[in-house]
């Protein structure tokens, strides 16, 4: 085990990557970058993340948004050189570290609450 | 033909150069120790016999301690012989992983995983009957016939039945090393190799 380790500490020595923090719930947006032959450009992909798995350098997050009325789930590799970066937009509320029921739900119901954070007021 | 020994240490994913994750495999590999170098003349055959792992002198036989004082090295616990080797080295001197380069094509030889007494299902793939009603009772993994009565009136040889599956010597080929790391005499294999976690391969191309 201590092999695996040490194999991922050399390999993602020079990834000095920092992406926020987000957890299952979050509304996020990863900017992917595609490479077509010589070209590179990069796309967007925004949704809900329904899924962190894994740990170390292999984890991965599964992201999920309704496009078209259809619902499109992607698998990122958390440590991927091909993201570009993510962004959070928003943070849920939820109570499930897998949100695989959203696979069910659809329009009204499959809305995810937005955590309220305590933000600190000036004072006058 | 060149190779070492290695311990097979267990499995990860690392990102290459165009940004595809690949899966390999983590194998410790060397340094082995040169045991002996049979020659036509000597023993009508060429190999080296190689050695790798540590052995407590008090559970080796006197003959084998012997054997590795004539190489001076302490007892070890594999020895393995590779024919025909491409490298030249001499009685005594070690071989590491620097004999592979990162991108060459290499074959691994390792014993698989014991699966025990398995039908033939999971041992030779049969598909098995297929329904569960049409008055299957409980026979739905069975084999089904395996020869006829009046004719040939026995089982043909090599009929493949239930039976011990796994343990076996397997040798899988063309797989790519992906990255080395000399010091630590680790080498990463694209895809799986056969055996346990901790398990004897022979890394050769």
């Amino acid at each position: 085990m201590d092999a695996i380790v040490f194999v991922h500490q050399q390999l993602n020595a020079n990834a000095s990557k920092s992406y926020p923090t987000f957890k299952a719930g979050d509304n996020i947006t990863v900017n992917y970058k595609i490479i077509e032959g010589v070209k590179e450009r990069i796309q967007s992909f925004k949704g809900d993340v329904i899924k962190r798995q894994g740990t170390g350098a292999t984890q991965t997050f599964t992201v999920r948004k309704i496009s078209d009325g259809i619902g499109v789930e992607r698998i990122f590799p958390y440590y991927s050189p091909n993201i570009d970066s993510i962004v959070l937009n928003k943070s849920g509320r939820v109570r499930r570290a897998k949100l695989y029921y959203q696979r069910e739900r659809s329009g009204k119901s499959a809305r995810i609450q937005e955590k309220k954070r305590a933000v600190q007021v000036k004072a006058k | 033909m060149k190779g070492i020994i290695g311990k097979k240490i267990g499995m990860t994913s690392i990102f290459e150069a165009n940004g595809k994750q690949t899966a390999c495999t983590i194998i410790e590999a060397g340094p082995c120790v040169v045991t002996q170098v049979k020659t036509v003349d000597s023993d009508g055959y060429d190999a080296l016999q190689i050695a790798f792992g540590e052995a407590k002198a008090k559970n080796t036989p006197k003959a084998q301690i012997h054997h590795f004082n004539a190489a001076n090295t302490t007892p070890k616990s594999v020895v393995k012989e590779l024919r025909n080797c491409s490298i030249t080295k001499q009685l005594g001197e070690s071989i590491t992983c620097d004999i592979f380069a990162e991108g060459e094509k290499v074959s691994v030889i390792g014993t698989t995983k014991g699966k025990g007494f398995q039908g033939v299902v999971k041992r030779h793939g049969f598909s098995g009957v297929g329904e569960a009603t049409h008055g299957q009772h409980d026979r739905q993994r069975a084999p089904g016939s395996i020869g006829g009565s009046s004719y040939p009136s026995r089982v043909f040889k090599g009929m493949r039945m239930a039976g011990r599956m796994g343990g076996d010597s397997v040798k899988v080929k063309a797989l790519r090393v992906v990255k080395i790391f000399p010091e630590q005499n680790y080498i990463l294999i694209s895809g799986s190799v056969p055996g346990h976690n901790g398990s004897i391969v022979l890394i050769q191309n």
